[in-house]
């Protein structure tokens, strides 16, 4: 699930160990000289939302080895909560630019739709996914596939099929200037939110008891059954923190975007999964890496004019990855099975 | 059995006999009296009030027409065991063929018959096109890459404006005829009924044929088994490959008597959900058992065009103020989802289970039959 950080004194296996950060940077630098740095802002929005949304496929993956298919939809559905809790249980309507104000506003729209839609993840785990724990592989794929039509549809069905709207609390006036060009601190609040949380995931995993549970179950699942693990316990609490990472997307989303749809979850869900494959899936450093690369091919596609093939182009490299490096760019404990 | 049901059944043991030997000629007989009954039965209340029998032979057309590509992707799915998400774009790319050459749009108008065959060679160059890279891939990955596929060709009709015409797709496809004798139209539903029954016994026949030949028995060792399988000698990548050729061109000359038939077709026909439609329907009927499947697809979709527009009208007629908002047509995805999941959960097998593949989902009730 994470990466093991291997420590060593000699001065290769340092400059070893630094060649991904290093071309990360250089992949960056390459990529603000040519989109510029509007752009560049802009995709690494959309890509911190991708990586949120790809942590939630990858852990589950990396635990279970299920494509849980309704995650993306689990993402749409924090999307309206967020909405639903914003305008009808806060009242809001816009932006809000008393900053204490806006902070707790915030903080209790992300606390309430993250425990949402942890236990909305949690439950779906334990009535459609755990009693066919031990069945055919293909049984789990097929129940995800239901479980997200019918979220989209109950979605549908109380808000109907249009585009809704969300109140936007962050004023999309407030920015700052680099060299020249204005960036808002909406985005800066997006990516900040999302680096947050996936340093608090990394943290998690790699320190806690119960990260340590996560690790061991997506390894060898009975052996450490064997050893005391409490494995239902531990797929339950995967489940609450990818689908609440999901949750927390969704608010972003709506704060960023300023609306939602109950289609959001197919189109933007694939994508996050491309991203997970991509990263190399079960690898939660990976997912967050390709949740950031799939948002500068697709704001670069746009760039250059092809925006109406992003998604093409996405599935492409999906399809691609898939098979020629199923591992994906950092790798997985488990694409060596695929 | 019972005495009773032996007494009864005795006249009818030569009947079965004859069947079990010619079994082709059993299935084809058999669609031909259903196809005969199922107008005949329309003219009986209560199924006449419900609508015209015109309307009724053309619900029976469409039904038939999603049974044959439910049927289709059960070679895919229920025989060789690949799960196959973007089925759609296959049934897509027929109805493309066919509306390329025989559209206004494009201005040449070939003859329909020929290109009923163009449309399964074109599905299944797609299939293999898409299959050979991707086959070597585990069942689960191989689903996304099928669904991702499945996304890529809609998106592509869309944005082909030059040769798709974008959104609006191509419309006025030409209907088929036969020259002298035959002109379908839009207003007389009953030749593309004939034609589509005719179709359908021919593709069940084909299908039955398939399953009892060797590549039929080498899906099963591959379903089964597919460490084992190909240490006994087959070659998995190809017989794979067939199976989604197979399942690509059903679908492909589906997508062509599909597009005669309602004269146009747009990328939106084929989105996800039509790929999810035909899913349910096999997951329904009972993954690899051939009438099976073909019935799940006439009840999901008898009962979201039937039931649910009944629904509607009836709700309309009582006036129930909050009921009225709602477009019981909507529900037919949940159904989908429903079916899916619930059948994932209660009965995997399907409600007809296919003989060969009970084996397969046995394992389920290892802890039920312990406890006896």
């Amino acid at each position: 699930m994470a990466t093991a950080s291997v420590t060593s004194s000699t001065a290769g296996r340092l400059l070893g160990n630094l060649r991904l950060p290093l071309s990360i940077l250089a992949f960056l630098g390459l990529a603000l000289g040519v989109l510029g740095i509007d752009q560049f802002v802009n995709a690494m929005t959309l890509g911190a939302i991708y990586a949120l949304v790809a942590l939630g496929y990858t852990m589950v993956y990396g635990i279970i080895e299920l494509i849980n298919f309704a995650h993306g939809d689990v993402f749409m559905v924090g999307s309206f909560v967020a909405m639903f809790i914003s305008s009808s249980l806060l009242g809001n309507e816009g932006a809000i630019t008393n900053v204490p104000m806006l902070a707790a506003s915030v903080l209790i729209l992300f606390a309430l739709t993250i425990s949402v839609m942890a236990l909305l993840g949690a439950l779906i785990e334990r009535l459609a996914y755990r009693p066919l724990r031990r069945a055919p592989k293909l049984a789990p794929l097929i129940t995800a596939i239901g479980v997200s039509f019918i979220l989209q549809n109950v979605i549908q069905f109380f808000f109907g099929p249009t585009i809704v709207t969300v109140p936007q609390l962050v004023p999309i006036e407030w920015s700052i200037q680099v060299s020249g060009s204005r960036v808002p601190l909406l985005n800066l609040f997006v990516i900040a939110t999302s680096v947050i949380l996936m340093v608090a995931l990394q943290l998690f995993i790699s320190r806690t008891r119960t990260g340590r549970a996560m690790r061991t179950t997506s390894m060898d699942r009975d052996a450490s059954s064997l050893m005391g693990v409490d494995i239902n316990r531990t797929i339950m609490i995967t489940f609450l923190i990818g689908s609440g990472l999901a949750g927390a997307a969704g608010v972003v989303h709506g704060l960023y975007y300023g609306n939602t749809t109950f289609g959001l979850g197919f189109q933007s869900g694939l994508k996050a999964f491309t991203a997970a494959v991509l990263g190399g899936i079960g690898n939660t450093a990976g997912a967050a890496l390709g949740g950031f690369l799939i948002a500068f091919v697709e704001v670069g596609a746009s760039a250059f004019g092809y925006g109406r093939w992003g998604g093409a182009i996405v599935f492409s490299l999906l399809v691609i990855f898939l098979v020629f490096r199923p591992t994906g760019l950092l790798g997985s404990h488990t694409g060596d099975r695929a | 059995m019972s005495r009773i049901a032996d007494a009864v059944n005795a006249p009818f043991a030569p009947v079965r006999a004859f069947f079990r030997k010619h079994r082709s000629f059993g299935i084809f007989v058999g669609v031909v009296l259903l196809s005969i009954a199922l107008p005949l039965l329309t003219r009986v209340p209560p199924f006449d009030g419900i609508q015209s029998t015109n309307a009724w032979v053309n619900a029976f057309t469409t039904a038939a027409i999603y049974a044959m590509l439910a049927m289709g992707l059960n070679v895919v799915i229920g025989f060789a065991g690949l799960l196959d998400l973007g089925y759609a774009a296959f049934f897509a790319l027929g109805g493309y063929t066919y509306a390329f050459v025989a559209a206004p749009f494009t201005g040449i108008h070939l003859p329909f018959w020929p290109m009923l065959l163009a449309g399964g060679v074109v599905g299944a160059i797609f299939g293999v096109l898409l299959g050979a890279p991707t086959l070597r891939l585990r069942g689960d990955y191989l689903a996304i890459v099928t669904l991702g596929f499945g996304e890529i060709v809609p998106i592509t009709l869309m944005n082909a404006d030059k040769f798709t015409d974008g959104v609006n797709g191509i419309g006025g496809i030409d209907k088929p005829s036969i020259p002298g004798i035959l002109q379908f139209t839009l207003t007389n539903p009953w030749p593309m009924y004939g034609l589509v029954i005719a179709l359908f016994s021919l593709i069940m026949i084909m299908i039955y044929r398939l399953e009892d030949s060797r590549l039929g028995r080498t899906w099963d060792a591959i379903r089964e088994d597919e460490l084992a399988a190909e240490s006994s000698g087959v070659n998995i990548v190809i017989a794979k490959l067939q199976a989604f050729a197979v399942g690509a061109s059903i679908a492909g000359i589906v997508g062509v008597v599909n597009a005669a038939k309602i004269t146009i077709v747009t990328p939106d026909q084929f989105r996800f959900a039509v790929s999810i439609s035909a899913l349910a329907a096999v997951v329904l009927g009972g993954m690899g058992n051939t009438i099976g499947v073909a019935t799940g697809a006439f009840i999901i979709y008898l009962f979201q065009s039937i039931l649910l527009k009944q629904l509607n009208t009836l709700v309309e007629n009582i006036n129930i103020p909050v009921l009225n908002q709602i477009d019981f047509l909507d529900f037919q995805y949940v159904l989908y989802g429903i079916v899916l999941v619930l059948m994932m959960l209660k009965r995997p097998q399907g409600i007809f289970p296919a003989r060969r593949r009970m084996r397969e989902f046995a394992p389920l009730k290892i802890g039920k039959r312990g406890a006896k």
